[in-house]
């Protein structure tokens, strides 16, 4: 266990800090209010029947308690700032701090979405520019900020496909979707209505065509396809996809997950595709926020946009941006007010830093940094489709396994060398599969650094699987009982004498 | 018992396959569990023992085996009907779904409701973890149904 | 490009250790006719400082610093500095979801204390991880309800959010869930009578708002009496999250779909927001969402693990309880921070602070106008009814840099020249006494 003691990220092992309830007492405040300038309000008397009595077992503590709780939490976590955070399909690329100061700019992050249109006309003007530029890289016609996250963009989009299929008389009752698609394709079709059908992937791990043409019919309303691929693969065929779909009536959706693999290089409207959603978390560096906020903007050909959520933004002839309400054939809203505004305005922020030559260059580097781990691990880990990768690239643990080492193991072992891991056993298609996507963030020395323990554990994965089984070693806890916790689920804290008769 | 693309997420097939290796290991030590003679067995892996007109049903070790820690069985109500071949219910793992598919027809008299609280009964004695007692039917549907050596044979093939 | 760490030798290099020429050859496999051959229109390259002053910009052509009498689903309240500290932590900032609980345990503990603290305050035994905002958590605990009682029908109140009502029907449209409105009475609480009458023996729930969309708190225990006589389950929705700090909470609901915007998330022009979906640890298993839980490493220390997570998407696809994925965990953890520097008796004072603003407020404009729905308990939010047109009120108000309430003329044209009006304890006396100075005149 000779790398035993290899880790970057600083560790807290001596640090046990409890959850904030066990630092409560009755007493300590972390506040003060100003003093009340309108007479007092007597809410037990006001609201009658209908007041609250206490307040159970929220926390009492003080500021400064507050600040090292929280301080010491985070440092628990792994982070992109701390380092590289190989994921695939998950894009973590750097997150820049100035949009984080310009989304708390008072007059954006203070304003209230039922302000009237002649005082948020920056906020919209946001909104308006963010869509314009988005419109010119996916090459559609239309678009809506509304959808707050990647699935709820799927689900948006595939709605758009229902209500025109039904104005041309049938909304059709199935979708197909790939075996080597993201889990939310087949949930969102479901929510809509619809049947899954799946659709296999060939020899070269793309699309098989022919089965694709033997799967089309009249009663299929569209493909979902996410492209690049969740291999990392573009679908080199992918006109031929659009043809065989609209030929039979049916539409071609696109998964963008993998968008950041295509910005300035290529338009999905330019190949076929009919509609569309953005990752703005993923593609155009919004935080991830240890899970969210996304924002999932959707993209769509003309013949989609009346379809659009409401309200949709309009310029009027005097330049001004108004809010268009009258849209008889909309689907509806997905989501209260517009969006996740905050992230519109993030990735704003991200494309000016950029500009044309800015978004080009990350895209190649994106692409440049996935083929580079390719070439170098090559021969250490099993390449289990030799098509050409773009963004990411998708190994097997095939050669591993043979010593009883599994994906998940090397992945857990890739902590103890300070990294994130890749994204583990997905895509679905592939056993064992190791995704790993570095994103255009990573510098040559942060790329070696990966190899490098990979092409280690690899080793170790030889001489001592057993301790490659058991990482990680260097954490603050090891591995932990998943099992316990689905059999009998702790989903609360409770006060060790539990007051059941309180509650 | 079946376990689809669908429903299986790929993570878990590698607790899976992990937990197989380690499985193997221990087999090369430990017996191997016997198939009971007076069960019948499907091909997605339930177990049927026909009591007069009554049944048993549950999944078999090589189910609980391949599935690996079971966390969680839904089963349906009492007086409920079950239909060969439908899906009576599910059992779960920490990352897998498995539907549990009906060994043969009848009126559901009595669930096993130690499950509810002891899903891991079915890891420790699959073959003993009844889930469901059923008035059949039919019994004979049972003898569409593999006997022991046969079934024995097919997950043989099966691996 | 400033973000991007590498030399134009670094980048040679490894075009060469790769055996391509040039970058164009790694694009190869897109088809040549789609590849795009211009520039992308989009602005230029700009300088860090140009990013601050175009924002600056945009900012300043809002409304910045007006004095602000909207709630209707969004809440102005004070954000106390430690929250943005705290989730300025590129720790907490760039994660990525927890699926990685030995270098999560952060985010994990964070969501559990949040999914603790949540339950206390609504008086539900489960909490998840979150979802995207009230909206969608409302649409989404309907569909929850179908699953749990198999029946295919839902009943809501036309006094719900009125923008949470059209997505509850955007989520619904394709699941055969037809949704049935049920009204409100002149003491702006549901109307029992209908309620009874719309509920049928498909109605697999219930939804209310409470305080609803007019700032009236409903009585949920009489609700709740009806609806389960009916074998529904009520859903009750909470948009003012504060209002638990003095209010009830709505223990006899099976499941509360609460907006946690009020607890110290930016009105941000409408987003990013929290949903938090809650409910009895009986329903969990048919709950979407993420959700944290307690467990053991093998050393025997506690830690935190997603779990139960056959319920999700990744696993079920589409059988899954729900779509959603990236969910708001910032955001709620976000509301676990000020929900801390509040905690038990600061929530408390801070309502009854907000009831004092606005409860002075509607005695004021009480003299400009008539306050609707008199006689049930009100919370931050109130209903005034004027001669004149609140559009025409409000045009005035925002001359004088006062931002009135929210027109119900669209949505409910029954009331005639009606607003709802809300007051925080960011509201002084000083800005309601000239807001009512405005309205009067």
């Amino acid at each position: 266990m000779s790398d035993r003691d290899i880790r970057k990220a600083v560790r807290h092992v001596n640090q046990n800090e409890g959850l904030i309830f066990e630092r409560s007492s009755p007493g300590k405040k972390g506040y003060r209010l100003p003093p009340l300038d309108v007479p007092e309000v007597d809410y037990k008397k006001a609201l009658g029947t209908a007041a609250r009595a206490d307040l159970g077992s929220m926390p009492e503590v003080s500021e400064m308690e507050i600040i090292r709780h929280f301080t010491r939490l985070s440092t628990w976590n792994y982070a992109i700032d701390l380092g590289m955070y190989p994921l695939g399909s998950c894009t973590m690329k750097y997150n820049a701090r100035v949009n984080e100061v310009v989304a708390r700019f008072p007059g954006l992050a203070n304003a209230h979405p039922f302000q009237s249109a002649d005082v948020s006309q920056g906020a919209m003007r946001v909104m308006k520019t963010l869509s314009d530029c988005l419109l010119d890289i996916t090459g559609m016609d239309a678009i809506t900020l509304q959808p707050a996250a990647g699935a709820h963009g799927e689900m948006t989009g595939i709605l758009l496909m229902h209500a025109y299929l039904q104005s041309k008389g049938n909304p059709r009752k199935k979708i197909l979707i790939p075996d080597s698609a993201h889990g939310t394709n087949p949930a969102t079709a479901a929510i809509c209505g619809y049947a899954v059908e799946n659709l296999k992937s060939n020899s070269r791990g793309m699309v098989d065509v022919s089965a694709l043409a033997a799967q089309m019919n009249e009663d299929v309303a569209g493909l979902m396809l996410t492209n690049p691929n969740t291999l990392g693969i573009f679908e080199q065929e992918i006109h031929k996809i659009a043809e065989i779909l609209h030929q039979k009536g049916g539409l071609l959706y696109m998964d963008g997950a993998n968008m950041n693999a295509l910005v300035g290089k290529t338009r999905p409207g330019d190949f076929g595709v009919d509609v569309m959603h953005l990752n703005l978390h993923k593609t155009f560096s919004t935080p991830h926020g240890g899970g969210g906020p996304g924002s999932g903007p959707v993209a769509c050909k003309k013949i989609l946009e009346p379809f659009l959520p409401k309200p949709v933004i309009v310029e009027k002839a005097d330049g001004t941006l108004a809010f268009d309400y009258d849209r008889p054939k909309s689907v509806g809203r997905v989501r209260m007010f517009y969006g996740n505004f905050g992230m519109h305005v993030r990735a704003l922020a991200y494309i000016m830093a950029n500009g044309p030559d800015g978004l080009r260059q990350t895209t190649e580097d994106a692409v440049l940094n996935a083929n580079y781990i390719r070439k170098k691990l090559e021969g250490d880990y099993d390449l289990p489709y030799q098509s050409p990768s773009m963004h990411e690239v998708v190994f097997s643990d095939h050669i591993q396994e043979q010593k009883g080492v599994k994906t998940g193991d090397v992945a857990k072992r890739l902590i103890d060398y300070g990294f994130h891991p890749y994204t583990v056993s997905f895509p679905l298609v592939v056993h064992g599969a190791i995704m790993i996507e570095p994103t255009e963030s990573e510098s040559l020395e942060e790329l070696d650094l990966l190899v490098d323990a990979m092409k280690s554990i690899a080793r170790e994965a030889e001489d001592d699987p057993e301790m490659v089984r058991n990482a990680p070693h260097t954490t603050r806890v090891k591995r932990l009982d998943e099992t316990a916790a689905a059999r009998k689920p702790i989903l609360r804290w409770r006060p060790a004498a539990t007051k059941t008769a309180a509650e | 018992m079946q376990r689809g693309p669908d429903s299986v997420l790929q993570t878990a097939k590698e607790s899976i396959s992990s937990l197989k290796i380690q499985l193997l290991h221990k087999r090369q030590d430990s017996k191997q569990m016997a198939y009971p003679k007076d069960y019948k067995y499907t091909k997605e892996h339930e177990w049927l023992q026909v009591k007069g007109n009554t049944g048993l049903v549950g999944i078999t070790d090589h189910a609980q085996e391949s599935l690996g820690d079971i966390v969680f069985v839904e089963l349906p109500k009492v007086g409920s009907h079950m239909e060969v071949g439908k899906s009576f219910g599910t059992v779960e793992s920490v990352k897998a779904v498995s539907e549990l598919y009906a060994p043969a027809s009848g009126k559901v008299i009595e669930i096993n409701e130690s499950l509810n609280q002891g899903p891991e009964a079915i890891n420790k004695d699959a073959h003993g973890a009844w889930m469901v007692k059923l008035e059949l039917s039919d019994p004979k549907q049972a003898d569409a149904l593999m006997p022991a050596d046969d079934y024995e044979k097919y997950i043989a093939e099966e691996k | 490009m400033r973000y991007l760490p590498k030399s134009p030798a670094d980048r040679a290099q490894m075009l060469r250790e790769i055996g391509c020429k040039s970058v164009d050859d790694l694009f190869a496999p897109i088809p040549a006719e789609y590849r795009l051959n211009r520039d992308l229109k989009v602005p230029r390259q700009m300088a860090e400082s140009e990013i601050i002053d175009y924002f600056q910009e945009r900012a300043g052509s809002n409304a910045a610093g007006f004095a602000l009498f909207l709630g209707a689903g969004a809440y102005h309240h004070y954000r106390p500095v430690v929250i943005d500290a705290m989730v300025s932590r590129g720790e907490f900032l760039t994660s990525y979801t927890p699926y990685q609980a030995e270098i999560a345990q952060g985010t994990l503990q964070a969501i559990f204390e949040f999914q603790t603290m949540v339950c206390e305050l609504t008086g539900m035994e489960v909490a998840n991880a979150s979802m995207y905002d009230g909206s969608t958590g409302a649409a989404e605990a309907m569909l929850m309800a179908v699953r749990v009682t198999g029946r295919k029908a839902a009943v809501v109140a036309r006094s719900v959010h009125p923008e949470y009502r059209e997505v509850m029907h955007t989520y619904t449209q394709h699941q055969g869930l037809p949704i049935t409105e049920f009204a409100f009475l002149e003491n702006g609480r549901v109307d029992m009578a209908d309620l009874e009458k719309k509920i049928t023996s498909d109605t697999a729930c219930v939804l209310i708002q409470s305080p609803n969309f007019f700032g009236t708190i409903e009585d949920v225990a009489a609700v709740a009496d009806l609806v389960h006589k009916k074998g529904a389950l009520l859903v009750v929705s909470i948009a003012e999250a504060l209002s638990l700090g003095i209010v009830k909470p709505p223990v006899e609901a099976d499941i509360v779909s609460m907006e946690t915007q009020s607890f110290g998330v930016p009105l941000g022009y409408g987003g990013p927001y929290a949903g938090v979906m809650a409910t009895k640890e009986k329903f969990v298993r048919q709950m979407p969402g993420r959700l944290v839980g307690e467990t053991r490493d093998k050393d025997g220390k506690r830690g935190f693990v997603l779990t139960l997570s056959t319920r999700e998407q990744h696993i079920r696809r589409e059988k899954a309880t729900s779509n959603i994925c990236t969910n708001q965990a910032l955001i709620a953890t976000m509301a676990t921070i000020y929900m801390t520097i509040y905690g038990r008796e600061g929530l408390k004072e801070l309502a009854a602070q907000n009831l004092a603003k606005a409860t002075y407020a509607a005695n004021e404009l009480a003299k400009k106008g008539k306050i609707l729905f008199p006689g049930s308990p009100r919370f931050n939010e109130f209903v005034v009814q004027t001669k004149a047109d609140p559009f025409e009120i409000n045009r005035r108000l925002q001359a004088k840099k006062i931002i009135g309430g929210f027109p119900l003329k669209w949505q409910y044209p029954e009331l005639g020249n009606a607003a709802v009006w809300c007051c925080t304890e960011l509201n002084s006396k000083e800005q309601i006494d000239a807001a009512v100075q405005v309205v009067g005149q």
